[in-house]
């Protein structure tokens, strides 16, 4: 056994996303177990090893953990990246959900059907630039801080950093109007962990392109 | 100030009803305002007390906390429903998810056109006998305690007995082939604090019915 925490999922984003930037933050490495094929899935699936059938699915400190807020609690807790205490836990995890719940537009959006994509990339943008990205501007306004909570890095800076690139990858001037967002990107970036994540030949997942999609869909329906 | 929390949602489950029995399980008297009109969402938008301009919405503790499991957590760690360690934390919040997501498939469902209700309650129905209660069922058989966790009650527990009882609503023998789960559902009935909120005139909510359901679509717009 390695004592590396082993992800299970297929070769893509999706919903372990946030886990290999978390892990990667901290600066954990990590395993990859890709599922290629349904057979890949009805595997796992067979030999017990997903609690509810489903991935991800991350082998961590002998535990086959399912489950993706369940693992990024986990890994977070683990690493000291949720906050001091209770009332800063509170915060990270608003601000966590927020994003959560942007990042189920951002990814879902190369599986929509053709006819549904221009809608859904019009509710992305807008949910982003009206909803979410006011709230971290505002709150980096409000305290002058580095960090979004507790003047020090936690999941929450992890994940919005994520979340503004995948933005981007949409629209690329999709920052335009939050200058402070702006600082927090270059800011995020620039610490070791997260910059060598970002640098081609990490674990970092492309986007989803259209001619993978079919088979995506195959592993799981 | 009450100084008790005060829970802003519709007079309705919804994502409110699983915050709603965890304080109700931990003790913990709390207020309800009731958004009644498409106006009264409106004002607690326009008053800027809706982080990201959703309900629920509980104020507690000084803050006004958005985001049902970042409250449903708050809660289950302050009233000491959350394990005593990282790792006990780590099954509680893979059942949790689990029970999550079973009753989101059933809170959806009023909303589901007409003409796939029928499909979509057989979907819930087989997910809980085939999914998720066979989970619940083995761990209890796995330890032979009476908690999910721990050897003590837990988030896990209050939601999971939440779970069984709506999708008993759905199927009233669905827990038939769940000896233990039956048990189980027995035993968390009759903690005091959760006996109590299971009897009528608690702040528990009944089931959605169509005429809740219209009054939803017009204050949220869906």
């Amino acid at each position: 056994m390695s004592g590396k925490p082993k992800l299970h999922y297929f070769n893509g984003r999706g919903r372990m996303e946030p886990i290999r930037w978390l892990l990667a933050a901290a600066g954990v490495e990590f395993e990859e177990s890709f599922l290629e094929k349904k057979e890949d899935l009805t595997k796992l699936q067979k030999d017990g090893f997903l609690l509810f059938q489903q991935v991800p699915m991350v082998e961590i400190d002998g535990m086959k953990m399912v489950q993706t807020r369940a693992i990024a609690n986990y890994i977070a807790m683990k690493y000291n990246l949720y906050g001091k205490d209770l009332k800063e836990r509170a915060l990270i995890d608003m601000y966590v959900e927020g994003m959560f719940d942007l990042n189920e537009l951002l990814m879902s959006y190369g599986f929509q059907p053709a006819d549904k994509k221009e809608q859904h990339f019009a509710t992305m943008v807008d949910k982003a630039t009206n909803r979410y990205f006011p709230v971290f501007e505002k709150a980096l306004k409000d305290h002058g801080k580095d960090f979004l909570v507790g003047n020090q890095l936690s999941r929450a800076d992890v994940q919005l950093l994520e979340i503004i690139l995948m933005a981007e990858e949409c629209k690329p001037d999709i920052l335009a109007k939050f200058p402070l967002l702006q600082s927090f990107k270059a800011r995020i970036s620039n610490i070791p962990t997260i910059k060598k994540f970002l640098q081609p030949g990490s674990q970092r997942k492309p986007p989803i392109r259209e001619e993978d999609v079919a088979k995506v869909m195959k592993i799981f329906y | 100030m009450a100084g008790k929390p005060k829970l802003h949602y519709t007079k309705g489950r919804g994502k409110m009803e699983s915050i709603r029995w965890l304080l109700a399980a931990a003790g913990v008297e709390f207020e309800e305002e009731f958004i009644e009109t498409k106006e009264d969402l409106e004002k607690l938008r326009n008053d800027g007390v809706l982080l990201f301009q959703q309900v629920p919405m509980v104020e507690i503790d000084g803050m006004r906390m958005v985001q049902t499991r970042a409250i449903l957590s708050y809660i289950a760690a302050k009233y000491n429903l959350y394990g005593k360690d990282l790792k006990e934390r780590a099954w509680i919040d893979m059942y949790v998810e689990g029970t999550t997501d079973l009753m989101g498939m059933i809170m959806y469902l009023p909303f589901q056109p007409a003409d796939t209700k029928e499909k979509n309650l057989a979907l819930i129905i087989e997910r809980a006998t085939t999914r998720y209660f066979p989970v619940y069922e083995k761990a209890l058989k796995d330890h032979g305690q009476d908690y999910l966790v721990g050897n003590k009650l837990s988030w896990a527990d209050i939601h999971l007995l939440e779970a069984i009882l709506m999708v008993e609503e759905c199927k009233p023998d669905v827990l038939s082939a769940f000896p233990l789960l039956q048990a189980f559902k027995g035993r968390i009935s009759n903690i005091p604090t959760i006996k109590k909120f299971l009897q009528p005139g608690s702040q528990r909510k009944p089931p959605t019915d169509e005429k809740f359901v219209a009054l939803v679509r017009k204050i949220f717009n869906i």
